[in-house]
């Protein structure tokens, strides 16, 4: 990528902890609701990491009463508070994909 | 009437705005330009600078322009254009005109160079409707009829026909400015640019 790109992207950037695919997560997702404002968890496995810079994304699945559910999150938006990691995981490939036949 | 700076198309990124919502924009490089000249109703019949963009070496100007380049005191540069103003006592020759003149949200016209398409036919082109790609059809991308009868008896001049496409100049209008960084010469605008990567666009404020 260009480096002035880069530059103009880096004051967007913000501090994240480093995860790959595999690993078990929780991002923080703050949501506006008319004048209400919480903090949603959505715990789950990361499927796939794509993109670089401020358009990185992380696609997370979870089982949400016995239904696989994904969400993709963009992971420099303003919205995201955090992403922890609870578990490390260890897998083969970059897009564990295989999982959804698992889990 | 509107001040204008040349700039350099360097690419297209994502940024989130304050409501959060992300958008797509495009980053061009604006070095600091000078002003070369300055002509005068009195003696050129009309207010205007003449500024110079992108330092280049003295040996890759034709030296009736090393003159012209050396009366102004400045160092040679590539691109030599004109804008119309009337506060032209405001600047005298020599003077830098940087990134500066533009402020976050405000609405500027870019203009440049569109990429060039090759030969296209009447869909890309001019964008026909074309016709349906399956059940039997046997007309997909053609112009159809371009014409009459006996009375005109001939193409009416301009007809929109398969042909070189792209390539010409292009102007943006109205778009925001999300960011200007003085110390990197770089402005940020949301949405897209005319023209390739690296290619030369010319940016103004818009009118009002």
């Amino acid at each position: 990528m260009n480096e002035l790109i880069r530059a103009i992207e880096s004051d967007s950037l913000r501090e994240q902890t480093s995860f790959r695919a595999g690993d078990i997560v929780k991002v923080y997702e703050r949501i506006t609701e008319g004048a209400k404002k919480r903090t949603q968890i959505f715990e789950g496995l990361v499927l796939k990491t794509s993109s670089s810079g401020t358009k990185a994304m992380v696609t997370v699945r979870k089982r949400s009463s016995g239904i696989g559910v994904e969400k993709t999150f963009p992971l420099h938006a303003p919205w995201i508070e955090k992403i922890d990691v609870v578990k490390k995981g260890r897998v083969r490939q970059s897009r564990p994909y295989y999982l959804r036949r698992l889990a | 009437m509107r001040l204008a700076l040349l700039g350099r198309k360097i690419g297209m990124t994502q940024l989130f705005e304050d409501d959060n919502k992300a958008v797509a924009v495009t980053v061009v490089e604006v070095e600091p330009s000078v002003v070369v000249q300055i002509k005068r109703e009195e003696k050129d019949g009309y207010n205007a600078l003449q500024i110079g963009y992108h330092k280049i070496d003295k040996k890759r100007v034709s030296q009736p322009l090393q003159g012209h380049f050396k009366r102004a005191g400045v160092e040679p540069r590539r691109h030599l254009f004109e804008v119309r103003l009337d506060e032209v006592d405001k600047y005298t020759v020599g003077d830098e005109i940087n990134v500066g003149i533009f402020q976050e949200k405000e609405r500027i016209d870019i203009s440049g160079n569109s990429r060039g398409l090759g030969f296209q036919g009447v869909m890309k082109r001019w964008n026909f409707a074309g016709g349906p790609a399956s059940h039997g059809a046997h007309f997909h991308r053609k112009p159809g009829a371009v014409g009459m009868c006996v009375l005109p008896g001939r193409v009416i001049k301009g007809k929109k026909m398969p042909g070189h496409a792209g390539a010409k100049r292009v102007t943006m209008k109205r778009l925001q400015v999300i960011k200007v960084d003085k110390e990197r010469n770089l402005i940020v605008v949301k949405g897209s640019t005319p023209g390739t990567l690296n290619s030369l666009l010319q940016l103004r404020k818009s009118h009002d």
